[in-house]
């Protein structure tokens, strides 16, 4: 059942121009950076030689460019998640799924999947351009193993959350411009740690920024892993909660 | 259990402090039609998104066929096609997709799938139409997806809100037969504020007003139990007393300048009324069987209730 909720979401993902579009200006986006960051690497790389103990090519070309694939994606993903639920509500065809045989935890974890698969498809491409440099070079694959599940589970954390905030209203844009402002604030939580002493490390635990940086960098930290469990988990809960609520009012 | 479909029990349901639902019991029995009349606001949509499951209730218990909206809500919506107010379509899907995917939705299995779309297209005239955008269809064709999407698993109990609203009245009509012809096989609870709707397709009335169950009888009996009446307009007016005591009619209501609204005795034609108007040359020029019977009553109790509650 979760199956059949989701295919239809990313069916109607696809139908719409929103999906393509996304796609081709991350891509083409994304594709200019990637070039950039080669060719500053062939500047760079008569020097680096000299150098002992040198960043690899994934070092130098894939981490900073996967750092700004999730910033520019920070600010896409509410545009992708805000329509999921929003959208049900506004044209009451939420009461099609509400009245079937279904859970409402069926619904969500549809709608999430659903989601997820189009994420699935956009960080696929993402990396197809790091995999390109193994026609020329030997990049560390382990890393780009790392770098490829960070990114997967920064974008479930991003969904889950917009997700969430979609349930909450009837209004897309609603949706989007807060979950754009949650995601940001989760983002820079920790720039207050300077000056806070005692909250620092609170802060800088909550921050998407500090766990999403240590994956790029190819530490596989469970305490990482747990963090963003955490928060998809716990989003994806609120929002059945939050359908279920809505029956009582 | 039961042998009722659809139990439901004491139910309430609150917006807030606003009391929308009070104490609502009824029952639903197998292959019923059962209408649901009442004024805007009387809580006709509110019951229906409660037994379908979109409310949950207040107070009291809902069942269907057995199982507890609440308790065990899966096994109940499984008997149920819900037909809400605003038809729950998808604008962006062809007419074929969005059934497809209700079926799928109703946990039809896979290799049915296409067997029970045909089948409601067919049923509920939509064959031409099933490459179609949904959002590109007039509002009476996406009343009938709505409806299709209903009864496309085959469900025991059907319930349908309004769902004559912004037909044409061919379509009005072909809907109609619809549901009677789904009468035959399924429960049907049906709301609606058209009056000859539910003497045309229902087996039972329930008027509801203010959130309270104010009537409840079968057409039948309705239809038997009041005595006719017909309108007559004469050209040269006569005193009402002079048509009362006529054969066969029991008594005369004066409307405006030569017009009657004439009562008759159960069971009886106008023929002397119209032989007496021959012969004494009345100049009968119109003569309009009536048949507002539940009208009449609908009226009587939704404007009884008023003035007590004032």
């Amino acid at each position: 059942m979760i199956w059949v909720i989701a295919r239809r979401e990313i069916g109607a993902m696809f139908c719409s121009p929103l999906a393509w579009i996304l796609l081709a200006v991350i891509q083409t986006i994304l594709g200019y950076m990637f070039l950039a960051n080669l060719d500053n690497y062939f500047l760079l790389q008569p020097q680096l030689m000299q150098l002992e103990n040198t960043p690899g090519v994934t070092d130098i070309v894939i981490t900073p460019l996967m750092h700004v694939a999730a910033i520019i994606l920070l600010m896409i993903m509410p545009l992708l998640t805000m329509r999921s639920i929003a959208e049900e509500k506004r044209n009451r065809t939420l009461s099609l799924l509400v009245s079937a045989p279904l859970g409402m935890s069926d619904i969500v974890l549809g709608k999430f999947l659903g989601l997820m698969l189009f994420v699935f498809i956009l960080i696929t491409m993402l990396m197809l351009m790091p995999l390109s440099l193994y026609l020329g070079t030997s990049p560390d694959s382990g890393k780009l193993l790392s770098i490829y599940l960070g990114m997967l589970l920064l974008l479930a954390t991003f969904t889950a959350i917009g997700l969430y905030l979609s349930s909450l209203t009837e209004n897309q844009t609603i949706a989007a411009i807060s979950t754009f402002g949650v995601l940001l604030m989760l983002w820079i939580i920790d720039w207050l740690g300077g000056s806070v002493s005692n909250g620092h490390s609170v802060l800088s635990y909550l921050s998407l920024l500090r766990h999403h940086q240590s994956m790029l960098e190819g530490v596989f930290n469970s305490s990482d892993i747990a963090y963003y469990l955490l928060l998809i988990v716990g989003f994806l809960v609120l929002t059945i909660r939050q359908l279920d609520r809505e029956r009582l009012l | 259990m039961t042998e009722a479909l659809v139990q439901v029990e004491n139910l309430s349901r609150f917006y807030q402090n606003n009391r929308a639902i009070n104490h609502l019991s009824f029952s639903l029995k197998a292959g019923e039609v059962l209408g649901f009349l009442g004024p805007n606001g009387a809580g006709k949509s509110t019951t229906m998104q409660v037994i379908s499951g979109n409310l949950a209730p207040s107070e009291g218990e809902v069942s269907i066929a057995g199982h507890d909206i609440l308790e065990a809500p899966k096994a109940a919506k499984r008997h149920l096609g819900y037909l809400p107010e605003h038809p729950p379509v998808y604008r962006d899907a062809s007419v074929d997709e969005y059934l497809r995917y209700c079926a799928r939705l109703h946990r039809i299995a896979r290799g049915q799938v296409l067997a029970s779309v045909d089948r409601v297209k067919q049923l509920c005239g939509l064959e031409d139409v099933g490459r179609r955008l949904i959002g590109n269809l007039s509002k009476g064709y996406q009343q009938r997806v709505g409806i299709a999407q209903a009864i496309v698993h085959e469900p025991q109990v059907v319930i349908l809100d309004e769902p004559t609203v912004g037909l044409d009245p061919i379509q009005i009509r072909e809907i109609r037969e619809l549901i009677r012809t789904l009468g035959s096989q399924h429960s049907v609870i049906l709301s609606t504020h058209i009056l000859s709707e539910v003497q045309t397709t229902c087996d039972r009335v329930q008027i509801i007003r203010a959130g309270e169950l104010i009537y409840s009888a079968s057409t039948e009996s309705l239809n038997q139990g009041h005595e006719s009446s017909v309108k007559i307009a004469l050209r040269n007016p006569v005193p009402p007393d002079e048509l009362s005591c006529l054969a066969g009619v029991d008594h005369v209501e004066a409307l405006e300048a030569g017009r009657y609204r004439v009562f008759l005795s159960a069971n009886s034609n106008p023929d002397a009324l119209v032989t007496a108007a021959v012969q004494q040359q009345w100049g009968l020029y119109e003569l309009i069987p009536e048949q507002q019977s539940l009208e009449d009553l609908f009226i009587e109790l939704t404007h009884h209730q008023e003035a007590t509650a004032e």
